[in-house]
Order: C-alpha cells, then structure tokens, then sequence
C-alpha cells in the first residue's frame, strides 16, 4: 500500500511532465479525440442517457471544442472526475480540458496553476433539506447533520458559514453525487448542501421531489467554468473562444438551425461574419479551420440552446436563467468582441 | 580427492558460468536486481525532478501551518475548521488508531473463537465456524465495509423516528439509541474528581445539581487503579501456585480475585462520583452522550470480522501443530477437555499463532485506510483527502502520510515482537 502510493505520486509527478509541457492541440489532433473531464453524473450537467450517450450543459462545452478543433462533436472521450480526482486528472494529462462545475477561485487559478477560460454558469451553494424537516431557512441548520462532497468549495463554505453564524454543525463527508443521494434518501444526513444549480438537478431525480425543499439562502458565490492547464496559452485560447462563440452566437440571433444557411455566405452583420468564417481569418489565429466556430455552433447550438435544452426552464431541471442570460438581458453572460 | 568429471581449468571462466554455475547463479541475479531497481528509481526520482509544477512549486511543507478550512466530525483532540492542516492530520492519526485498535481486539477475540470452535467435536459448531471463516476471507474487505455502512444507513431508524408521542423507536433501556447515523450510548463523567468545574452552577438553581469536572486526570486515576488490582492478582495467583507446588492442594483464590477487581474500582468510581450523560433527542440529533458513528462502526465490524477469518484460520494452524500426544497424554492425567486447551495446547500454540498475528495486526492498520469509502475521517481521509486535494500539496501530503503509516507499522511490528520473544521457547 505505502509503495504503491509512493509510486503511483512518482508515477503522476512523470505523467504530470508529460502533460504539461507538450501543445495540448497538437496532442488532440494526434489523437483524433478530446479528453474531456466531468462529473459521476449530475443529469442536465453531465450524465450518460438511455444510449450511454453524455448529455448535459457541461458535455456540451466539450462537445463544441471536439467540433472546433477535430470538426466532429462525437469525437470526446469523457472521463469521470469525482470532486477529489478532478484536479489530478487534469494537471496530469488524463483529460485536456476540465468541464465539471468547478468553481473558479484564486487558489485553483493560482497556486493549483489551472486557467478557467470563462463562466459558463454563475452559481452559489445553497441546501436542500425534506420538506417533513419543517425547516424554511438555513439560519435554523444549527445541530443539524450535513452531506457534503469533499474535496469541493462547499466543505470550505460551509465550515465558514456555520462558524461566522455561531451554528453547529455535524459533517458527514461523501465522495460522488450517487453516495449523496444514498445517504440523504435514507435520512442518514438531514441536509445536502452544493451548488444550487446541482441541487435542482438532483431534486427532479429523487423519487417524490415535492417532498424536498431548497433553501433560500444562497451562502457563496460559484462561479463554474471549464478550465484548463496553466502553460499552454494557445489551447487555453481555444476553448476560452469556442465558449465565447457559442455565446455570441445567442447574442447575434445564430442557431443550431440556422447556422448552416448563415454560414454559407457573407450577411450584413460582419462580427458574425467573422464569427462564422465568411469573412476574415479569426480561424487561423488560433490554428484551427475557419469554420470552427460555426461546427461548434452547429453541433450544439448557441449558449441559450444548450441552456434550456439541458437545464432551463423548459428541461425537468427547470431552472431560470437568472444571472445566466446575456448582458443584454440583464444578465452575466458576455462574449468579447470577434475581431 | 579424485573426482569423475574434469578438474576445473584455471582458465576456464566463461561468462555463461555466471548463469549456469550455481556459486556465481544468485550473485549474478541479485546483481542485475538491484542494478533494475536502481534504475527504475532514478528514473522516477529524475521524472519527479523534471515536473515543471514540483519545480515550480518545490516541496514545502509551510502549508501545514494553515488554517484547514474544514470540518471534521470525529474529533478526539479539540479542533476547529480554523485549526492548522497540522491538527487535521494529527486528528486523522488518531482516528486511524482509534479504529485499528478497536478491531485489532475484536479480531483477535473473534479469531481465537472461531479457530478453536472450527476444531470442535460438535459438527454443526465445526461447520458453522468453517462458513464464517470461507465468507468472510473470501469476499473482499471493502465490499464488507459498505455492506454493513449500506446497511446500518438503511435499516436503523432515523433519529426523527424516535420524536413525538407514539415514536416508531426508542432507545434500548432508555438510555442508548441506535440510529442510521451512529450508536449514541450514555457517557460517564465525574463530579467529584480533580480539575476544574465546566460551568457555573447558577445561583438560582433550583436543585443543587452535580456538575461535570472537566479533567482527563480523572480517568487516569481510574486506569491506575485498575492496573494495582491486575497486579494485585497476579501476586495472589502467584503465591497459590507457590501453595499448590508446596502441598499440591491449589487454594481458592476466586473471591479473593474477584474481590480484589471489582472493590478497589467501585470505591473510586463513588469517590469521584460516577455520573452517566444520557443521549437525549434535542433538534435535529441526538445530543450528549457519545456518538459511534456508523462510519466507525461499518469499518471496526467489518475489518474485525474479516481479519477475525484469517486469524482463526492462523489459531487452527497453530494448535493443528501441536502434536496430538500431548492432547492425550494431557487427557491421560486427567485434565478436562476444556483445560487441555488452555493449559498444555494454547500455550505452546501461541508460538506458532504470534509471527503471523502480527502481520494480521499490520493488515488490519493499513487497511484501516478503506476509511475513505465511508467518509470515516481517519488520516487518508484527513491528510491524504482533504488537506492534499484543497491545497494541492500532493507530494507532501503523500511523503508525510507514508511516514506516519510506516510509524505505526513499526511501533505496531516493535511490540509484538517483544511480546513474541517474551512466550518464545526459553532455551536455555
Ligand atoms: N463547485 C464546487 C462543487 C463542485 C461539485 O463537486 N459538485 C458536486 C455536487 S452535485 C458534483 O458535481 N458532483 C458530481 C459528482 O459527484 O461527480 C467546486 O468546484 O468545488
């Protein structure tokens, strides 16, 4: 066992060298498939459906950047990351590119040396409890027993939260989201506490969600996004701009639909001329083909598509999107000029 | 001498005798080992220096003085989440103890049990210890562990079931609950001890009620206490052998022992005032008492029983290589089944059972590890979960964790060998 850890950190710290130092592009092109990081299975995030297929908000991400760079969104193997295994896979090699609601903070920015390219959805922690509890505030948590996934901002919240409130609290540490519903299912915690947005997707899933409610307070600010390893700015620079491209694209009317007809020629609006490729070399820039942005659009729709096919109100997830829709909207999501 | 084959030329060293010789065989294997071995650990040493993140980073263990930032629910020391990475691990270290410990003992038991009792002339009795033993040895570990975490969560009632008027469930005697979160069983404190008061008593309490003093030093005095009646035993025991060597007559020394256990400890206990702290339904838990997680409980149960299999099976080896005459010869003097066990089969058994008990001992430590899967806070949990994955110090953390394993394997080996020793056959 002692050994075999000792190896196995050497092993990583070898692997972690080889990782880091060759072009990530050039790697995936070798490869002819994308390596992409997610959850266990959170439905409308990420999760295999019925086919074994991976669908979700975040699977999207990784499917538009297979279809940018490779031309092919099926062309991903999706690994699984548990919150604890998440950042070795990715500052190893194992995956290229992390798109598992991981929340952006200093510290994994910097001293973990990761580069989040953007927020693809803004959050904060939040609780879910039974509704038999007859609880209706987090301020009236206190003694209560709480799930939480380790290895995740929401230990680190939550420990703060409870303190600066003078609460107590009784911690019982899970590692994946199946071992949380186990256990808040079978009434072993009395409150499960992440990411709202995770909590309304597993809440549809439990077998009588009224039962369940989520609290109002909302105790942090997440900020998810994918995320990829400091050093190699180029690839950083793709995926940071396929996201932006699905963005613009719901800002400048393109769909998944219309994209095609949009491409085909030069129209009077020139960002998504240069956005779809029928003007200029913005392609080129980045070492890719000038249609990546509009094979990454036709693959998985604009942001606002992929937002309410996976999770938006129209979805059994079922949320609004709130800080979530384009600044236009009154809302966070903004993509820089394509220029 | 004169030998059939040809004598050995001075000049006949060829390479391939390194090989085909047998006095050159082992050195030229051990030789190209060690070379392998060499190699393979430079080569990782030489990848572990060239990873631009360690380069970066460097190794630095300064991280340990941070505050952890999180919570821990088994708590033996005080901590706080604003406590350092340092107490969080020392936490985990002790917890990792706690239960090594726990089902060290319990192994053991259940093994000498189990291995004895699979010798049994009683068929069903042999039987039944032989499935014990084939089940449990035979399904790996961590399967057992979240069998019985699966199910202590699922089965045991919750603690909401055991509110309101006509509860579903309610605790045994009244006094300790089983829940799907843990056994919460009465806590002993003492009232009259040394050290200091943990509250004030309010001026207006109505009943003078008897408060808590809140010193360890207490228990100290008991453990004390305990251990002058182990001696005080074994000084009787000694002088009624002496009287049974002198007249062959043994004395009885049964009240005198019994007495010279249970007098000593019931006086102190009065002294200091024995009290029990009930666990009572308050909010969401039951609160006071003491909490045995099902955590802990779903990790001691299951390292016991499966370690217990293997140790009975190591108890059956051992009495199995005492021979049988001395069963029989024992028999012939008269001695009953049950003190031909203890007296002429185990003793000399014990030789044989100790060596691979203590790697029994070691199993169980480092299997203690599987803690992770349950969420119980031993080290992995602590140092080599929380504390490496929220600072990213994976090297530290893992170069540490192997000290503090290798620590206790050690000390563990240290003792037992003592031990070992001290029931070795005294050749003289
Ligand atoms: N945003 C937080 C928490 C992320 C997280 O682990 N969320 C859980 C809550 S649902 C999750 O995605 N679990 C899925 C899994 O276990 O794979 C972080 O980055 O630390």
């Amino acid at each position: 066992m002692k050994n075999s850890v000792l190896l196995g950190t050497l092993a990583f710290a070898g692997l972690a060298a080889a990782g880091a130092s060759a072009a990530t592009l050039d790697d995936v092109k070798a490869r002819g498939s994308l390596n992409c990081g997610v959850n266990t299975g959170v439905p409308g995030f990420a999760a295999p459906d019925a086919n074994g297929e991976w669908q979700g908000f975040d699977v999207s991400v990784c499917r538009a950047v297979a279809a940018a760079v490779l031309g092919d969104p099926e062309a991903v193997n999706f690994i699984s990351t548990t919150g604890k295994t998440r950042f070795t896979a990715l500052a190893s090699g194992e995956v290229d590119l992390l798109a598992r609601n991981t929340t952006w903070t200093f510290s994994r920015d910097t001293d973990l040396k990761f580069d989040f390219v953007g927020v693809n959805y803004y959050d904060g922690q939040g609780f879910i409890v039974p509704t038999a509890l007859g609880v209706s505030s987090a301020t009236e948590l206190d003694g209560a027993t709480i799930c939480i996934q380790t290895g995740t901002t929401t230990e680190l919240n939550l420990a703060d939260y409870f303190r600066v409130n003078d609460m107590s609290y009784e911690p019982v540490p899970i590692e994946t989201e199946a071992e949380a519903r186990t256990q808040f299912l079978a009434g072993a915690c009395d409150v499960y506490t992440t990411d709202r947005s995770a909590l309304a997707s597993v809440r549809v899933t439990y077998p009588s969600p009224d039962d369940y409610v989520i609290l109002p307070e909302v105790i942090s600010k997440e900020p998810l996004g994918p995320l990829v390893r400091h050093g190699d700015s180029e690839w950083g620079d793709i995926v940071r701009w396929t996201y932006f491209a699905l963005v613009a694209a719901e800002q400048y009317g393109v769909t998944q639909d219309n994209v095609e007809e949009m491409a085909a020629e030069a129209g009077d609006n020139p960002e998504v001329n240069r956005l779809l490729g029928t003007e200029g070399e913005l392609g080129a820039m980045i070492g890719l083909e000038n249609s990546w942005a509009k094979d990454a659009i036709a693959a998985v729709g604009n942001y606002g598509e992929i937002f309410s096919r996976n999770i938006g109100e129209d979805s059994p997830v079922g949320l609004e999107r709130g800080l979530n829709a384009l600044y236009t909207e009154g809302g966070l999501q903004y993509a820089p000029p394509f220029r | 001498m004169t030998t059939l084959s040809d004598p050995p030329r001075a000049d006949g060293f060829r390479l391939s005798l390194l090989v085909r010789d047998k006095r050159y065989r082992s050195y030229t294997f051990q030789a190209i080992a060690l070379i392998a071995l060499i190699l393979f650990f430079g080569w990782l040493a030489s990848n572990a220096i060239r990873n631009p993140v360690l380069r970066q980073a460097g190794i630095d263990f300064g991280f340990l003085a941070d505050p952890a930032g999180y919570d821990i629910n088994q708590q033996p020391i005080p901590y706080t989440s604003q406590s350092s990475h340092l107490r969080a691990a020392f936490i985990g270290a002790i917890n990792t103890l706690i239960v090594a410990f726990l089902a060290c003992a319990t192994a053991t038991v259940l093994g000498v049990i189990a291995g004895v009792l699979r010798l049994s002339n009683n068929w069903i009795v042999r039987k039944l210890m032989a499935i014990y033993v084939e089940m449990f040895r035979n399904i790996p570990v961590l399967i057992w562990i979240l069998i019985i975490f699966t199910i202590s969560a699922n089965v045991f009632p919750q603690p909401s079931a055991f509110r309101g008027d006509n509860p579903e469930a309610s605790p045994i005697f009244g006094v300790a609950a089983i829940t799907n979160r843990g056994f919460y069983l009465p806590r002993p404190y003492f009232t009259n001890g040394i050290g200091a008061v943990a509250d004030e008593v309010p001026a207006d309490a109505a009943a003078p009620v008897a408060q808590e003093v809140a010193s360890n030093a207490n228990w100290l005095i008991v453990l004390a206490v305990l251990v002058t009646s182990f001696f005080a035993v074994r000084a009787v025991n000694a002088w009624a052998t002496k009287r049974q060597n002198a007249t062959g007559v043994r004395p009885t020394t049964l009240w005198v022992n019994l007495g010279l256990w249970f007098v000593p400890i019931v006086v102190t206990l009065v002294i200091l005032g024995l009290r029990w702290e009930v666990p009572e339904l308050r909010g969401f838990n039951f609160q006071g008492g003491i909490l045995a997680r099902n955590s802990l409980i779903a990790l001691w149960f299951a390292l016991s029983v499966y370690t217990g299999a293997f140790i009975a099976e190591n108890v059956r080896a051992g009495i199995l290589a005492i021979s049988r005459g001395q069963t029989e010869a024992a028999a012939a003097l008269g001695l009953r089944p049950g003190r031909v066990m203890s007296l002429v089969v185990l003793p000399q058994a014990l030789r044989i059972i100790i060596p691979p008990l203590i790697s029994q001992y070691l199993n169980i430590t480092k299997n203690t590890s599987l803690a992770i899967a349950v969420g119980y806070m031993d080290l992995t949990g602590t140092l080599g979960g929380i504390t490496l994955n929220q600072t990213g110090r994976a090297l530290e953390c893992i170069l540490l964790l192997m000290a503090f394993y290798l620590v206790f394997s050690l000390v563990i080996s240290a003792v037992m060998n003592a031990y070992n020793a001290s029931v070795a056959l005294k050749e003289r």
